[in-house]
């Protein structure tokens, strides 16, 4: 009797409202984010400098993912998976190799002596613009879907109402999660994944202890191009493939790795999940939550039509907002990482 | 045969040198120990040894072979070691972590040695899972040493091992080197601590303005005047 | 002061038969057009040049600067619109102005309740729940503010003074946002002042794009008023050439200003600073308020550069401003002419533009030869937005230009000369 009583007495409706756009969407690009931002965040720990191409490469790794889609669409159906997620090791794989490459070409040469860390900086927005136009070159700038079939959608039953997942959602929580396990093993467990701790924790010492340091940038950047690739398309398939996203995408991913502490893989994947979620709160209408509160409140206290703290196209300000206050009160992030 | 034998080096940062002409030779087994008043080009000698900066004149042999301006990493494969002063630990490694990387070119397996940098240090071995930087001044000195034996050196580089410790540790890592050398690792260090240092070594080098100043065995160096006078502060104890 | 050299009356020569040739071949109206369009950026060059060739700082959003600088622009000079003022909007503006006020206020002393002796995570948990209630009053006390200025008179419109005031507001107001960024990240590396800039200049546009009220957002503001006669009145040519004028002198002027700036004692500290920082430091210089300093002067005259290019464009439009337009451009010129030379950032100013505004047909050009070509052998139709696409090229070649430049003529083409110190 109580236990009915008690569930009538919730407001269901709008508890599974607020799961879904709240905790699976904040899920959702919180993981996008974490996948990049562990990238960045390493290659920032061992090489010194922000590489604010990282964004750009996420979307070069969908438009990977997304030529081969288009190649063999009927991949997918062989195994049951949609085809930009068969295909998206093989995307990985390529943009590992783009991102050596540009570090090879660009990056390494202003690694040497007499170049200022600040020159790494610009330079990496030399290799942004650089991918931004090949991109446009060869793809315009209208958004692409990653989709040859219908997405399927996960309905779960919950109070009488439905939780709703898609299936790149579901991918992509899956993909986070095995490779978090995977990157922590690596780390903890591999010469090479202690290497790269090493390294990012004094590079000197690397070099004078014989680790091969140019073996760990390389591994550093496969880690880096490879998790932002996997980003890029699973953000694709889930939404859609646009372009233009670059510094849409930049700027949370740098609040994740500085919320985080710089260097800091643990911190990179719990700053992106808390840029992630604090997006979609601040952009979560509030008063859709009061509403069921309104006949037991007083007459004179109206509840707003809308109680969203942050209107939805400045969605931007949000990370902007957790990276200024980082940088205010805890520079070396909340994970005791360091200030670059 | 010597080890190591450094020839009429000069070296320096940029333009100007630091080191104009300093020749050091170690028999294998052997501790050495170089002193001299602050700017003499002591660490600058080790760096240049171990390819940290560019040697402009002069050779490096060691173990038979010439080793001048070769990159640290062939040094470590060669069987030199150095332990710098600061920052010679990985602070949010794990002791044995720190141990491992100092193994880092070694395939083999490499526990038993592990082991027995235990019984040189025995403090790091209930901290092994500790993160280096959360150890004391002189176990973080012990990690420092214990990942440069890692690789089995033939000769250990020590720059300073005991500036900032306490009296205690600075007696306790003394102590260690010597343990280490009896073991059959050669030692070349340079010290602030002449007095300390020149008790326990077999062969002093004293350098002053980049140049060999004095040269001559520990105690021979102790009880020279001239030497007591400038470089030990002071008469004789 | 030192003659100047072979090299740059060379350069500065092949510059001008260039110039002289584009007037020859495209128009008078065209050719005086492009030098009002290159002047205006040499004076934003001249301004990050400040930041980047003085002080070592790296600005990635200069477009938000110039973009709320040609804002305070329009909005002090464009014709006042009677019919927002008639209306009851002015007054609910001024209400939730005041809100802000209290808000910002209250807040403030919340914030500082510790030395009363709150405990300090009842001050912080107090701070940010009198913030919020402040920000979500404000906004709802806004929104219908909005609303009846967006129906009624479309946007809040202007208040007639002078152009001239409008682009001192301007430049004052993008120092006042720089102050803001500098003080939070100047005492950090490069990388975070890099990372503020580009964020704060995305959040300017969006902000500009979105505010319809005050901005008519994407319906665009024009014809904004000239401080000189404008075409309509007496020609383009003749009206073009005397906002040249303008600008000329305004580009002079700062010039000298910045000359005698670098010459003096406090020059001479700033290269202090930048070549060695920590000597600086550790003669006692406070180096990040000096940084600061730079910072926001820089950005003073990247605002009045920026509001002119926008004036003579004649139309605020917020989606007009782009990274690739108003930052990456800019600093090429910067790093090309010859970071930390103002004569070396002017020319380079020009010369850049001058490429990118030719490279617009050079690239068509090449692309549809290109295309036909392509066609003729493998027999595929070139894109639809074959135009648009080529013109992506030319982000790419920015983007290789600055890794370049920065490798092999890190320096500039007019490098600056190393001033001696006797």
């Amino acid at each position: 009797m109580e236990d009915v009583g008690l569930l009538a007495a919730m407001p269901i409706n709008e508890i599974v409202f607020f799961i879904n756009k709240v905790v699976i969407a904040g899920l959702i690009i919180g993981s996008v984010y974490a996948l990049a931002a562990v990238g960045m965040t390493l290659v920032s720990g061992i090489l010194r400098f922000a590489n604010f191409a990282h964004g750009d490469i996420m979307t070069l790794g969908a438009f990977v993912a997304f030529v081969l889609t288009m190649l063999m669409p009927g991949l997918g159906a062989l195994v049951g998976l949609p085809t930009a997620f068969v295909v998206m090791p093989l995307a990985m794989v390529v943009t590992a190799a783009v991102t050596i490459f540009l570090d090879k070409r660009f990056y390494a040469p202003l690694r040497t002596v007499g170049y200022k860390p600040i020159t790494l900086v610009i330079a990496s927005f030399g290799v942004m613009l650089m991918l931004q136009g090949v991109i446009r070159l060869f793809f315009g700038t209208a958004p692409r879907q990653m989709y040859v079939t219908a997405k399927d959608i996960y309905r779960i039953p919950f109070g009488g109402r439905h939780i709703i997942v898609t299936e790149p959602q579901l991918l992509l929580i899956v993909f986070t999660i095995v490779s978090v396990v995977a990157l922590h093993l690596f780390l903890t467990r591999s010469r090479t994944g202690k290497a790269m701790r090493a390294m990012s924790d004094n590079a000197d010492l690397a070099r004078i202890s014989g680790i091969s340091t140019g073996h760990v940038v390389r591994t550093t950047w496969i880690i880096a191009g490879s998790l932002a690739a996997a980003a890029g398309t699973l953000l694709a398939m889930d939404v859609s493939l646009k372009p233009d996203l670059s510094f849409n995408l930049l700027l949370p991913i740098v609040a994740a790795m500085i919320v985080g502490g710089v260097g800091q893989p643990y911190g990179a994947i719990s700053g992106g999940l808390l840029v992630g979620f604090t997006e979609t709160l601040s952009v979560f209408n509030w008063a859709i939550l009061l509403r069921p509160l309104k006949p037991h409140l007083p007459e004179w206290l109206e509840i707003p039509a809308n109680l969203a703290f942050v209107p939805t196209e400045y969605k931007l300000v949000v990370p902007f907002f957790i990276l200024v206050a980082v940088l205010i009160w805890r520079p070396h992030g909340i994970f005791k990482g360091r200030v670059l | 045969m010597s080890i190591l034998s450094m020839r009429d080096i000069h070296a320096g940062y940029g333009g100007a040198n630091i080191l104009n002409g300093v020749s050091i030779d170690i028999e294998a087994h052997e501790i050495g120990v170089i002193i001299g008043p602050n700017g003499a080009g002591k660490s600058t000698t080790l760096k240049a040894l171990f390819g940290l900066l560019t040697v402009s004149e002069g050779s490096v042999t060691f173990d038979g072979e010439d080793i001048t301006n070769n990159n640290p990493e062939t040094l470590v494969r060669r069987g030199l070691s150095f332990v710098p002063q600061e920052f010679n630990v990985f602070p949010t490694l794990s002791v044995r972590e720190n141990l491992e990387m100092g193994a880092y070119v070694r395939r083999d397996d490499f526990r038993p040695l592990i082991e027995k940098i235990f019984e040189y240090f025995p403090p790091l071995r209930d901290k092994h899972r500790q993160p280096a930087g959360e150890l004391s001044g002189g176990q973080r000195q012990m990690v420092a040493i214990g990942r440069a034996l890692m690789m089995e050196p033939k000769l250990l580089l020590l720059d300073e091992p005991t500036a900032g410790l306490s009296p205690r540790y600075m007696g306790e890592i003394l102590e260690r080197v010597i343990a280490i050398n009896e073991g059959g690792v050669g030692i070349l260090m340079v010290e602030q601590n002449a007095r300390q240092a020149l008790a326990i070594a077999h062969k002093g080098f004293v350098l002053a303005g980049g140049r060999n100043s004095f040269t001559g065995t520990g105690q021979a160096l102790l009880d020279n005047p001239e030497v007591a006078e400038s470089f030990l502060g002071g008469g004789a104890h | 002061m030192r003659a100047i050299d072979l090299r740059t009356v060379t350069l500065l020569g092949g510059l001008a038969v260039i110039v002289a040739l584009i007037f020859a071949w495209l128009g008078n109206a065209y050719g005086v057009r492009m030098l009002v369009e290159a002047s205006c950026l040499a004076i934003v060059a001249l301004g990050l040049n400040v930041q980047w060739g003085y002080a070592g700082l790296f600005n990635a959003g200069v477009m938000g600067f110039i973009a709320i600088a040609a804002f305070t622009g329009m909005l002090v000079s464009f014709p006042v619109n009677p019919v927002f003022w008639e209306s009851e909007a002015p007054v609910m503006l001024l209400r939730t102005g005041t809100y802000l006020i209290i808000g910002v206020a209250v807040t403030y002393l919340v914030s500082r309740a510790d030395r009363i002796g709150v405990p300090k995570k009842l001050r912080t948990a107090l701070t940010v729940v009198v913030a919020a209630v402040t920000y979500l009053t404000v906004q709802n006390a806004l929104a219908p503010a909005a609303e009846i200025i967006e129906k009624g008179s479309s946007f809040v419109g202007g208040f007639g003074l002078p152009v001239g005031l409008g682009w001192v507001l301007g430049g004052l107001v993008a120092g006042l946002l720089a102050w803001f960024i500098g003080r939070i990240t100047l005492g950090l590396r490069s990388d975070y002042l890099a990372i503020a800039t580009l964020g704060i200049a995305e959040i300017v546009k969006s902000f500009l794009k979105n505010a319809d009220w005050l901005t008519r957002g994407t319906l665009t503001v024009s014809p904004l008023p000239w401080p000189v006669p404008t075409p309509n009145e007496i020609g383009f040519v003749a009206a073009r050439s005397a906002y040249l004028a303008l600008t000329a002198v305004l580009i002079v002027a700062i010039y000298i200003l910045l000359q005698r700036g670098w010459a003096s004692p406090w020059g001479r500290m700033m290269r202090a600073i930048r070549d060695n920082e920590t000597a600086a430091e550790a003669v006692g210089k406070d180096v990040n308020r000096r940084r600061l300093e730079m910072f926001v002067l820089g950005n003073i005259i990247v605002g009045v550069g920026g509001a002119a290019l926008v004036t003579f464009g004649g139309i605020f439009d917020p989606s007009g401003f782009n990274p690739i337009n108003h930052t990456f451009l800019v600093l090429i010129m910067v790093v090309l002419g010859g970071s930390g030379n103002n004569l070396g950032t002017i020319f380079g100013a020009l010369l850049v533009y001058v490429i990118w505004t030719m490279s617009e047909p050079a690239a068509l050009i090449l692309f549809r030869y290109g295309a036909s070509w392509f066609q003729q052998i493998f027999d595929i139709a070139p894109p639809s937005d074959l135009p648009t696409r080529a013109l992506q090229m030319r982000v790419f070649v920015i983007g290789l230009t600055i890794i370049l430049v920065l490798r092999f003529a890190p320096r500039g083409l007019l490098p600056e000369k190393v001033m001696k110190y006797e």
